[in-house]
């Protein structure tokens, strides 16, 4: 346990002396306050269309939530999507050129610890980069009135989205010491998981019902709507475990070639 | 206290080492000798257990280091050919990460630190960013992180390789008062270095073991040189020429 913490300490340090963190947190960010923006000016636009046409009654159906937060969810999903693989990609791939991975895989440490220090450092900075989108939420709170369960429940289902990123990202980086295949591939992964489900929209048997439970989107969008539901919790935290255990397992296949 | 056995490793159809058997005792340091690329390094990566044989053992201390290998790597400090530096730490910081990754502990830390940082000439450099040093200092940072949690055994692959004169005197200087309690084995292709500061000398020459002695068993007036020729010319024939190069290169390292 001891060992893991160095190494996330270690790590989680990394991140703030590095540009690329830097990079992917401002451009994460500034993505995050465009759509907001261009969001919130559609739903102002609505509200002063409807008043104007004298439909009181509709003003009723105009939600922040499905209306603003709901869609800056999907949007910024997406932008994880291009920016996790630049986070992560360094975290195996810079150790094995530089040669530091020889000092990481002689000292006393199992690879699960590891494993474990480098996607805790991971983790947690990408939590910090989500924790800062909530600015978004507090606005709406001071200015109108949403419902804040649901945004909670959003930005919940945003933050496993993004932790089962890392575990990609990583499983990803520990193939190989370039940093571009290592981007790529993880890129290629996530993906992969948007649109796992394709084959089976149009329906058939248990194998294709495999294909649609591991559609990432599908999970996603229940909890956006905020509908916590154990199993879209059980989802994210199965890919996640799945992809540390296998990076684990690569790390570990130095041992034994 | 390091015991090497039979030890062999192939990478696909290509054999780096083969049936290599040597020891070294507590308190020696050995001198492992051959031209680039006899497989100097790959043996020292099996020993400090950052890849595996692909047969034979190694045992460190008692400890095999593949079946017990925590422990037996606990022992072990360890510089790698290229100094294992994260361009982006401060010397201090890299050395209390180390310190730490080598379960010194809590409490020792710093003082650790401190020790080592005074031992290799780094006190005043202790701010200075892993990624900025030239190569010498990058060289004493590496022997510094091995020697951070005072282990009995001490591998150092190339220790002087690149350094200027005078550093390559101070490294050759500190790995001498280094010696005494610990077994060191240090790996070069400078033959002067070796008569130098080793007692025990390991030769090997593609992948195969040649020579394994004590210097003081090698005759007076022959010259570590001639052994060194002579035990790889008796390998083959055709090796001679590469030896020959190998000489100019000692020659060079001579005048160093």
């Amino acid at each position: 346990m001891r060992n893991t913490l160095v190494i996330a300490g270690k790590e989680l340090q990394g991140y703030f002396v590095q540009p690329v963190a830097y990079v992917v947190l401002t451009v994460f960010l500034l993505l995050a306050g465009w759509f907001f923006f261009a969001l919130l000016r559609q739903f102002d636009e609505m509200v002063q269309l409807i008043q104007m046409m004298g439909q009181t009654q509709q003003l009723q159906n105009m939600n922040l939530n499905t209306r603003v937060i709901d869609p800056l969810l999907h949007d910024l999903s997406i932008v994880l999507v291009i920016v996790m693989p630049a986070l992560t990609m360094r975290v195996f791939a810079e150790e094995k050129r530089t040669g530091t991975y020889e000092l990481l895989l002689t000292a006393p440490v199992r690879t699960g610890e590891i494993v474990a220090g480098k996607f805790i450092a991971a983790a947690c900075f990408t939590l910090i980069m989500i924790a800062l989108a909530w600015i978004f939420p507090l606005i709406l709170m001071v200015f109108g009135n949403p419902e804040v369960g649901v945004m909670f429940a959003g930005y919940l289902a945003l933050a496993l989205l993004a932790v089962t990123f890392v575990a990609v990202g990583l499983f990803s980086s520990s193939l190989t010491q370039n940093q571009i295949i290592a981007a790529i591939s993880s890129f290629g992964l996530l993906i992969l998981l948007f649109v796992i489900s394709w084959p089976a929209e149009a329906g058939g048997g248990r194998a294709w019902a495999l294909l649609k439970y591991l559609s990432l989107p599908d999970h996603f969008s229940t909890m956006v709507r905020g509908v916590i539901d154990t199993s879209d919790i059980v989802f994210f935290l199965s890919v996640t475990i799945v992809a540390l255990f296998m990076t684990q397992r690569s790390v570990e296949s130095a041992r034994w070639r | 206290m390091i015991e090497v056995k039979d030890l062999s490793k192939s990478y696909g159809n290509f054999v780096a080492v083969q049936n290599i058997s040597f020891k070294a005792e507590s308190g020696q340091i050995l001198g492992f000798l051959g031209p680039n690329g006899a497989g100097k390094t790959t043996t020292m990566r099996i020993i400090t257990g950052y890849m595996p044989a692909s047969s034979g053992t190694v045992v460190i201390d008692g400890l095999d280091i593949f079946t017990n290998s925590l422990e037996a790597r606990r022992r072990i400090g360890y510089l790698p050919e290229i100094p294992p530096l994260y361009s982006d730490m401060r010397i201090e910081a890299y050395l209390r990460f180390v310190a730490k990754l080598r379960n010194v502990k809590r409490a020792a830390v710093e003082s650790a630190v401190d020790h080592v940082m005074e031992v290799c000439g780094l006190s005043s450099m202790a701010g200075r960013i892993c990624g900025q040093l030239s190569k010498g200092y990058r060289q004493r940072v590496g022997v510094a992180q091995a020697l951070i949690h005072d282990p009995p055994v001490l591998v150092l692959d190339e220790p002087t390789i690149g350094l200027d004169p005078r550093q390559i005197h101070e490294i050759r200087e500190l790995i001498r008062s280094l010696a005494g309690k610990r077994t060191i084995v240090l790996s070069t292709h400078i033959l002067p270095e070796v008569s130098q500061i080793c007692d025990r000398v390991v030769i090997i020459n593609d992948g195969r073991l040649v020579l394994e002695e004590q210097l003081s068993e090698i005759p007076a007036g022959t010259s570590l040189e001639e052994v060194f020729l002579q035990a790889i010319a008796k390998e083959t024939n055709e090796t001679t020429l590469s030896a020959e190069e190998t000489l100019e290169e000692v020659g060079a390292g001579h005048s160093n």
